[in-house]
C-alpha cells in the first residue's frame, strides 16, 4: 500500500489536474490522468490530442492543469510530443535548460486520436524512438462527438453510427489490436492496463518512465455516457473487462510478454456485455449466436496471450 | 563578406539554415523542397552545425513537431511544397494561432491534380488565411537572405508567427546561382538567440497550451492574431534596415521597379519579376513608361504601400501563378480592393500553371495590352 501513499503525496500537494472540470461523473479519464501523473516523480509536460480530456479541462481562459500542458489537434499529439523530447535534448546540448530539469513527455489521447487518426502520427514517433510516454485512454468509441464508432469499439457494440436495427446488430467488425500495433514497433515498452486497476496502472507507469525510449499504455477507460452505464458502477463495469479477459491486463517489457493480473477464473462474456446498455440487444435470444462468437474470440485471443506470456510471473509478489 | 559561390537557392537556403542556428529541424521530403533538407542533414552529419532532425512520417507531423519544439524554447525550422503544404494546411493555422516562430522555406510548386512537380503559387495561395506570414523571393540570393530575414521576423516579440520564405520551385530550389553568403559569425549576430516569452518546458511556471475556446472568446483570440499579422509590416523595416549593411540590399514588403513615372505597371511574386525587370527596361528603353512592383510580403499584404506606390499609374497588370476556379484570382483579387475607389484600371492574368514557362515575349504582350486572360495556353488542347 506504499504507493498508495506516494499517489496521495503527490496527489495532496499541487494536483497535476485540478478538480473543477467538465468531465462527466463517472468518466475514467480523470483517474486514469491522475493515476499516471502522480506516479511519475519529476516534472513532466503533458501533450494532449483533441477529445473529450482537452475539451472539458481548458475551456478558455480557465484551466484545470497545474503542468506544462499543450494541444495542437487530434491526429498528432505523437508528433508534438517528438518536436517537445527534440527540443529538450537540442537545449540541454547546449547547456540551455536547467541542470537538474529532466522532463518527462506525457501524451494522452483518446481511442480516436490513437486507433484511427492519431495512428500515423504514433507510429512514427514510436519508430523514431523519442523517449516519451503515449497513453491511451480507450473508451471504445468517440465519446466526444457524441459516440460513434472507432476502430476500438468491440464487435456487437451499438453506437450512434453502427446503431441496431433489423438490419444492424451494431458495429460488424471486431476491434483493431492497438496493443500488438505498438508492441510491432519494438519500442522497449508496451503495456495495457485499466481504470480501475490504478495499482497496476501505476506500476505500468513507472516501467514505462524508466526505459530510454518511447512508451504505450492502452488504458481501458468507461465512459458512463457511451457505454450506458451508471456512473457509480464504474469500477464494476471495468473489472469485469478484466475478470472476463475480454481486456487482459498484460505488459511487453524488451519483448518479453508477462500477464500482470491473472482472474482466478475466467468468467464468461456475459458479465461484461451485462449492464452496458450498448450491448443489451446481444443479450436478447436471437443474439446468443452473436455472443458465442464474442466469447470464442475471447477465448482464442486469451489463449494466444498466455502461449506469449511463456514466464508468466504475475502471482509472484512484486 | 565572401566572394559569390554557385548555388542553388535550394543550397542557399540550407545554408542560411545553417548559420541560423535551428535546433530542431523536422521535416519530410517532397520535390522541390528535398534538396534543401538534404542539404541541411549533410551540413548536420558533417558538423558544420547541430540540430535535431526529426525524419517525420509525413509534413503534417512534420509542422506539428515543429509546433512542440518550437514552444518549447528550441529554434525550429523546417521546409515543404505543394502536397505537402497542403496535408499540413490544418496544422499552418494552428501553429500561427500558437503563435509558434517557425521559419519554414516553401519550394513553390502546383497542387494535384493532376499531379505536377513544377512551380506554381497554388500551393502557398492555398494558406493565405492562415495567419502566417509569406515572403516571395525573386533568386537564390534572395531566398539566402530572407531566410535570415524570416528568422527576426518570425520571433519578434510583436510578431510571434511562424514565416513561410517561398522560393519558386525548379526555377530557384534547383536553378544555380551566384550566391553571396554572409560569414558564418555576421549571420548568426544578425538572428541572434532564439527567445520565446514563455516556454512549455518552463516547469516551475506551467501554462495550458492550445485550449478549447468558445464563442465567447475565440473571436478576441482571432483578432489578437491578425493584429500580429499587422505588426509584421511595422517590425520589418527595422530588421531590414538591420540587415541592409551587412548584404547590400534593402528588403522592403515590396519592391518598386522603375516606377517613376510608370503608367503600365506589373504586379507579381516570385522568380517572374527577374524576367520582368528586362522588359520593363527593354519598354522604358523604347520609350514607354513601364514599370514593375514585386510583392515579397504577400502575407500580410502591404495595402497601403501597394496603393500608394501604385498611386501614379494609369493601369495595372496583375499576374497570378494560381487561379481560383469560379472566383478572382488571388493576386488580382488584392489589388482589386488595394486599388478599389481609385479609377486605376486593373487587368488580372494568370499564368505558368504547373511550371509552364512565361516568356520576355508574353510580358511585352501583357504590357501592350494583347495578352489573354490565360497566359501562355496551348491553343490545340483542353478543348471541351
Amino acid at each position: 500500500m506504499s504507493r498508495l501513499k506516494e499517489l496521495a503525496r503527490n496527489e495532496a500537494g499541487v494536483p497535476p489536474l485540478r478538480g473543477g472540470h467538465a468531465l462527466c461523473q463517472g468518466c475514467g479519464i480523470p483517474l486514469v490522468v491522475r493515476t499516471v501523473l502522480n506516479s511519475i516523480e519529476g516534472p513532466v509536460v503533458v501533450v494532449n490530442a483533441t477529445g473529450c480530456l482537452e475539451v472539458a479541462t481548458t475551456r478558455f481562459p480557465t484551466t484545470a492543469w497545474n503542468v506544462p500542458w499543450l494541444h495542437v489537434a487530434f491526429e498528432n499529439a505523437a508528433a508534438v510530443a517528438s518536436g517537445i523530447e527534440s527540443a529538450q535534448r537540442a537545449l540541454r546540448r547546449r547547456n540551455a535548460l536547467p541542470d537538474d530539469q529532466d522532463v518527462t513527455v506525457v501524451t494522452f489521447a483518446g481511442d480516436g486520436g490513437t486507433y484511427d487518426i492519431g495512428l500515423q502520427a504514433l507510429s512514427g514517433a514510436l519508430e523514431r524512438g523519442h523517449r516519451f510516454l503515449f497513453v491511451c485512454y480507450d473508451n471504445e468509441a468517440y465519446m466526444n462527438t457524441g459516440v460513434q464508432r472507432s476502430g476500438a469499439t468491440p464487435f456487437g457494440a451499438a453506437t450512434t453510427t453502427s446503431q441496431v436495427g433489423d438490419e444492424s446488430f451494431g458495429k460488424a467488425q471486431k476491434r483493431k489490436d492497438m496493443t500488438a500495433i505498438a508492441i510491432g514497433h519494438h519500442v522497449r515498452y508496451v503495456a495495457q492496463a485499466a481504470a480501475s486497476h490504478w495499482d497496476d496502472l501505476s506500476t505500468k507507469v513507472e516501467r514505462a518512465t524508466a526505459i530510454d525510449g518511447p512508451a504505450f499504455l492502452n488504458v481501458l477507460t468507461d465512459c458512463p455516457l457511451g457505454w450506458g452505464h451508471e456512473p457509480r458502477t464504474s469500477r464494476r463495469v471495468l473489472d469485469s473487462a478484466v475478470e472476463t479477459c475480454f481486456w487482459p491486463l498484460f505488459e511487453v517489457s524488451d519483448g518479453q510478454y508477462r500477464l500482470t493480473y491473472r482472474p482466478e477464473r475466467r468468467l464468461p462474456i456475459e458479465k461484461w456485455l451485462d449492464g452496458q446498455n450498448r450491448f443489451a440487444h446481444l443479450l436478447r435470444p436471437e443474439n446468443r449466436p452473436l455472443v458465442e462468437r464474442i466469447q470464442k474470440e475471447v477465448k482464442s485471443d486469451w489463449d494466444s496471450l498466455l502461449a506469449l506470456c511463456a514466464t508468466d510471473d504475475s502471482r509472484r509478489p512484486r | 563578406m565572401n566572394g559569390p559561390r554557385l548555388l542553388t537557392g535550394g543550397e542557399a537556403v540550407a545554408h542560411a539554415m545553417r548559420q541560423a542556428k535551428p535546433d530542431v529541424v523536422p521535416a519530410y521530403p517532397i520535390t522541390p523542397q528535398t534538396p534543401i533538407i538534404q542539404a541541411f542533414a549533410k551540413f548536420v552529419a558533417s558538423g558544420a552545425t547541430h540540430a535535431e532532425l526529426i525524419d517525420v512520417e509525413s509534413e503534417h507531423s512534420a509542422l506539428s513537431a515543429a509546433i512542440g519544439s518550437a514552444l518549447a524554447g528550441a529554434r525550429t525550422m523546417t521546409a515543404t511544397s505543394s502536397q505537402g503544404l497542403a496535408l499540413m494546411t490544418e496544422v499552418v493555422y494552428i501553429a500561427a494561432s500558437l503563435r509558434a516562430p517557425i521559419v519554414m522555406a516553401v519550394g513553390n510548386r502546383a497542387l494535384s491534380g493532376p499531379i505536377n512537380i513544377h512551380c506554381d503559387h497554388s500551393d502557398s495561395m492555398l494558406v493565405r488565411d492562415s495567419g502566417v506570414i509569406q515572403l516571395f523571393a525573386e533568386n537564390a540570393q534572395e531566398a539566402y537572405e530572407l531566410i535570415l530575414l524570416a528568422t527576426r521576423l518570425a520571433e519578434h516579440p510583436d510578431v510571434l508567427l511562424p514565416v513561410l520564405v517561398c522560393l519558386d520551385g525548379f526555377t530557384i530550389t534547383h536553378g544555380a546561382e551566384p550566391v553571396t553568403l554572409l560569414d558564418d559569425e555576421v549571420a548568426a549576430a544578425f538572428v541572434g538567440e532564439y527567445r520565446i516569452p514563455h516556454s512549455v518546458l518552463d516547469v516551475r511556471d506551467p501554462a495550458t497550451y492550445g485550449p478549447f475556446a468558445m464563442p465567447d472568446y475565440y473571436y478576441e483570440l482571432r483578432r489578437a492574431q491578425a493584429a500580429a499579422s499587422a505588426a509584421a509590416l511595422e517590425v520589418f523595416p527595422s530588421i531590414a534596415a538591420e540587415l541592409e549593411p551587412l548584404c547590400g540590399r534593402r528588403y522592403a514588403p515590396i519592391e518598386q521597379y522603375r516606377l517613376e513615372g510608370a503608367e503600365r505597371v506589373l504586379v507579381a511574386l516570385g522568380s517572374t519579376c527577374g524576367t520582368a525587370r528586362d522588359v520593363v527596361d527593354e519598354l522604358r528603353a523604347a520609350g514607354e513608361a513601364a514599370g514593375l512592383l514585386e510583392l515579397t510580403s504577400y502575407r500580410p499584404f502591404p495595402s497601403r504601400l501597394v496603393a500608394a506606390a501604385l498611386a501614379g499609374a494609369d493601369r495595372v497588370l496583375v499576374l497570378d501563378r494560381a487561379d481560383s476556379p469560379g472566383g478572382t484570382p488571388p493576386l488580382a483579387a488584392e489589388l482589386a480592393a488595394c486599388l478599389y475607389g481609385s479609377g486605376i484600371e486593373l487587368e488580372s492574368h494568370v499564368y505558368g500553371l504547373g511550371g509552364r514557362e512565361i516568356h520576355p515575349a508574353d510580358l511585352h504582350e501583357i504590357f501592350a495590352g494583347h495578352a489573354a486572360d490565360y497566359v501562355g495556353l496551348r491553343g490545340d488542347a483542353c478543348r471541351g
